[in-house]
């Protein structure tokens, strides 16, 4: 342990803290829990500026919490902040809201699936169940009967749509309180909207064509992942991994491998590393083309969408001939790959190179030098770097407010360490740099591939493994870079062949936080251009 | 040169010479009705295609393809689709100004369309006052919109139509100032008169730079009164799902479907009819032996090339920029094209007293 840390560490009263590869662990009692966030957070000798997450557990006799920072100086550095409550009626923690922007929606999270309470924000509406849902369904004795949250046969009424959203205080002995005034002119935009890029919920306010306020409503694709991984085994839980965030399946699928390999400590080939690393490169540039068309077609420029999704479709080809998959690649497996390479996928790749590049130019002079385009997204959607790391916007939005926060080069897996590239920063923060750096990401992706492609070493391609994976007792992190920023898996495993709890960090969902943030007082066709240009994908949201 | 003037004059006396005057009359206005109706459904239905094809091609795609040989019957079948479509009543909309709205964005459109001179003779509606015919009669249109957007009782469509009440009306005027700079030159309102005049040389050319000047003005600001990309505010897609006709369903929604795309014809009309000669040949003077090969070219063909190639210019800008804002969008009216347009003028007063 390095001495920075030890200095903060040894101002937590009584923590009890383990250390394991640059994890640290730290347990307070829960009277103790606030004071320590604030020592985390406000300290001179290294800021831990960024809440990744918030865990909630359930350990059958307690719940309990998991805070997941990491300093924004140095991300190597993990500190799972814990604590634990014994309290199974009415289990409550002192929230963190106004130390980090992120909390909110995370505080909203943990409720909405165990119970607990956090004491200070008043904000603990249901996040992904309906509001009138019973029960919380990650607690161990959960019942799922259908008695008791029966499925709607008939069509109801649009409860979330017609009426404004109520926060219900009594438990802090308050009286009910509307997120909006009875006056305001709030518009639903979505679930069904052309422009949500998927069943987003946004209730907005507008004054004239200002917008006021923004009210994320969640959920309309929830799936219980999570509460499903808790049945499922490992190799199944993969194929949930790439249904996250769809646009990079492959790489989110590649992090839950990585976990999974972590705890079996399983030696993967070289080859196995190598195609991994050119398949997740190859699936951001997918993610981010579609990124980039999404965002013109925010814009109204429906041409430039279909020009992008003309590329994105040679990587679907390459796709399909290796992997089966197109969308859903399938790919990676625990301990290696699926199957070995198509015997044309070197030679498809390499033509891909050249053409993806001449493409490149012709998207700059079709929309970046375009007087319209320009006019529209210069001067909007003005993210600080200090607001970008207090809200955790990871990825290529982080990194256009000047926020080094690439886990390629900090925390390099797979293959990244044997290549050279270039971590892009931009330093305005404007929207033209969210919409720029994708560009310029395509291009550091080409990069790295053109590095890799010819070398790819000769043997297996997969590793040996048990017919039944179990995991060690004990907790396996792992970070990867998605297209959207910092995908983490959190698996808590009691050494079973289940996983005793899952948890995937959603780089999405921190996006529509941004969102939150940087759209009052722009108009509404920012909001929607706005959204383009932090390219969220919801089902990773919902999950 | 063959002008339809034979045919149609042919037509009258024929009439007049066998039945009473008022017979003969109604006679005569019931078959120009029903051929501007049927030219209107027909060109309705080209556009479409058109515009597909055309936006499939920038787009790298094939477009229609299936129905009939290059999908030429693909507007005749969505034309089928959308008059079986079930019209939908709203619960808490103000059903009647519903209705109504889109009959009077269409009958806008229609007047409107009466008035372009297709040919000598080919020309139902020709007042000394035509410029100011065409453009009262275009400016009615915005009342459906907003009529549409409020009668709907929806936030998005309310949105669309002040939007477009707001675009309409600003635009209005960079449009009737481009135009007026033009009847400055031809000193007439009457449109076959103007037509006339560019006999020997058309107005763009005749005009000079202001002409020029107006002309372009006269494209931009053309374009942003039918609603299309990069001025499709009032129905932006990504933003207000349809703007103002989100609520329309079937044939009440054909109806704004065709105003928009006939607005855009008309509106590529009156530019080909007062700066680029309507029928006129192409004329150079001096170019005899030139002049007598244009002649050769039938003149309702000189303005439909002309128009479309005003279209096409119109799908270009379309299919190529994204949309502005609306702050942007007035800000480009009032402090730029309003100001150049009223200078302009002065500029062509200017032209005339010189040449």
């Amino acid at each position: 342990m390095n001495n920075k840390l030890e200095q903060i560490f040894s101002q937590i009263p009584s923590a009890e803290i383990s250390n394991k590869e640059n994890i640290y662990t730290i347990y307070v009692s829960k009277e103790n829990l606030r004071r320590s966030a604030e020592i985390l957070r406000n300290n001179d000798i290294l800021d831990f500026d960024f809440l990744r997450d918030i865990i909630g557990m359930d350990y059958t006799d307690s719940f309990g919490v998991t805070y997941n920072l990491s300093p924004s100086d140095d991300l190597t550095i993990i500190v799972l902040l814990k604590s634990t409550t014994t309290d199974r009626e009415k289990p409550a923690f002192d929230t963190v809201i106004d130390l980090w922007e992120s909390a909110p929606f995370y505080e909203r999270e943990v409720h909405d699936f165990f119970g607990i309470r956090f004491l200070g924000n008043e904000d603990m509406r249901r996040i992904f169940l309906r509001q009138d849902w019973r029960g919380y369904p990650l607690r161990k004795d959960y019942d799922n009967s259908p008695i008791i949250n029966p499925v709607p046969k008939d069509n109801e009424n649009l409860d979330d749509m017609e009426n404004l959203p109520v926060l219900d205080l009594e438990d802090l002995g308050k009286p009910k309180k509307s997120v909006f005034d009875k006056d305001e002119y709030v518009v639903n935009f979505g679930p069904q909207h052309p422009a949500t890029h998927g069943v987003l919920h946004l209730r907005i306010s507008l004054d004239g064509e200002t917008v006021k306020k923004v009210d994320p409503n969640f959920g309309y694709i929830h799936r219980g992942i999570e509460k499903m991984c808790e049945a499922y085994t490992y190799p199944q839980i993969l194929h949930l991994a790439d249904r996250l965030d769809y646009l990079s399946g492959s790489i989110n699928r590649h992090a839950v491998c990585m976990a999974v390999e972590k705890g079996l400590e399983l030696e993967v080939p070289q080859r196995a590393q190598y195609v991994r690393t050119i398949i997740d490169e190859l699936t951001r540039i997918a993610s981010h083309l579609l990124g980039w068309g999404a965002m013109a077609l925010d814009m109204g420029a429906i041409t430039a969408f279909v020009y992008g999704m003309r590329d994105r479709e040679k990587i679907m080809d390459i796709f399909e001939q290796t992997c089966g998959g197109r969308l859903m690649a399938n790919y990676a497996v625990i301990g290696g790959l699926m199957a070995d390479i198509h015997p044309e996928f070197q030679k498809k790749v390499k033509e891909f190179i050249p053409y993806m590049r001449k493409m490149l130019k012709e998207h700059h002079i079709l929309f970046t030098g375009n007087p319209i385009a320009r006019g529209r997204m210069d001067g909007v959607g003005y993210l600080s770097r200090e607001q970008a790391i207090s809200i955790g916007a990871t990825g290529p939005v982080g990194r256009s407010s000047g926020w080094s926060c690439d886990l390629r080069k900090h925390a390099p897996y797979a293959a990244y360490d044997k290549v050279n590239f270039t971590e892009l920063l931009r330093t305005d923060g404007m929207t033209f740099d969210r919409y720029h750096i994708r560009l310029d990401e395509i291009e550091e992706s080409l990069k790295i591939i053109e590095q890799l492609i010819d070398n790819i070493p000769e043997g297996d391609y997969c590793a040996k493994t048990k017919a039944v994976i179990k995991l060690p007792e004990g907790d396996y992190i792992q970070r990867v870079e998605n297209a959207r920023g910092d995908f983490s898996v959190y698996i808590n495993s009691r050494g079973d062949k289940f996983p005793y709890r899952v948890k995937f960090r959603s780089p999405s969902m921190v996006l529509v936080n941004v969102l939150k943030h940087i759209t009052p007082g722009t108009k509404i066709s920012d909001l929607i251009m706005l959204g383009g240009s932090l390219d969220y994908v919801i089902p990773c949201i919902d999950r | 040169m063959f002008h339809f003037e034979v045919v149609t004059k042919w037509i009258d006396t024929f009439l007049m010479s066998n039945l009473p005057e008022w017979l003969a009359l109604t006679i005569e206005f019931v078959l120009i009705g029903i051929l501007i109706l049927s030219a209107y459904a027909v060109l309705a239905l080209i556009l479409i295609l058109a515009e597909r094809k055309i936006c499939a091609y920038f787009q790298c795609r094939l477009g229609p393809n299936r129905v009939g040989a290059w999908g030429v019957l693909q507007p005749i079948a969505d034309m089928f689709k959308i008059l079986l479509k079930e019209i939908i009543t709203l619960n808490r909309a103000d059903n009647r100004l519903f209705r109504l709205a889109s009959f009077l964005v269409i009958i806008a459109s229609l007047l409107t369309f009466g008035a372009l001179p297709f040919d000598k003779g080919l020309h139902a509606i020709d007042f000394n006052v035509g410029v100011f015919y065409l453009l009262a009669v275009s400016a009615l249109g915005v009342v459906g919109i907003v009529l549409a957007g409020w009668a709907s009782n929806s936030k998005y469509t309310m949105i669309g139509a002040m939007r477009s009440g707001a675009q309409l009306i600003s635009y209005e005027l960079s449009c009737a100032l481009s135009l007026m700079t033009i009847v400055m030159l031809s000193g007439t309102m009457q449109l076959s008169q103007i037509v006339e005049q560019q006999a020997n040389m058309w107005f763009i050319f005749k005009g000079g730079i202001p002409a020029f000047i107006a002309f372009v003005i006269y494209l931009i600001a053309g374009h942003a009164e039918t609603n299309r990309g990069p001025f499709d505010l009032p129905e932006a897609e990504s933003e207000l799902t349809a703007g103002y006709h989100t609520e329309y369903s079937g044939i009440t929604f054909g109806f704004f479907y065709l105003a928009e795309y006939l607005n855009m014809f008309i509106i590529a009309a009156i530019a080909t009819t007062m700066f680029l000669g309507a029928w006129q040949p192409l004329h150079i003077p001096g170019l005899d032996g030139f002049n007598m090969v244009m002649d050769y070219i039938p003149p309702v063909l000189w303005f439909f090339a002309k128009t479309f190639f005003c279209v096409f210019i119109a799908l270009w800008v379309r299919w190529s920029f994204p949309r502005l804002r609306i702050d942007q969008l007035l800000r480009l009216e009032w402090k730029i094209l309003m100001p150049i347009a009223l200078a302009n003028i002065v500029l062509m007063a200017l032209w005339i007293l010189v040449f």
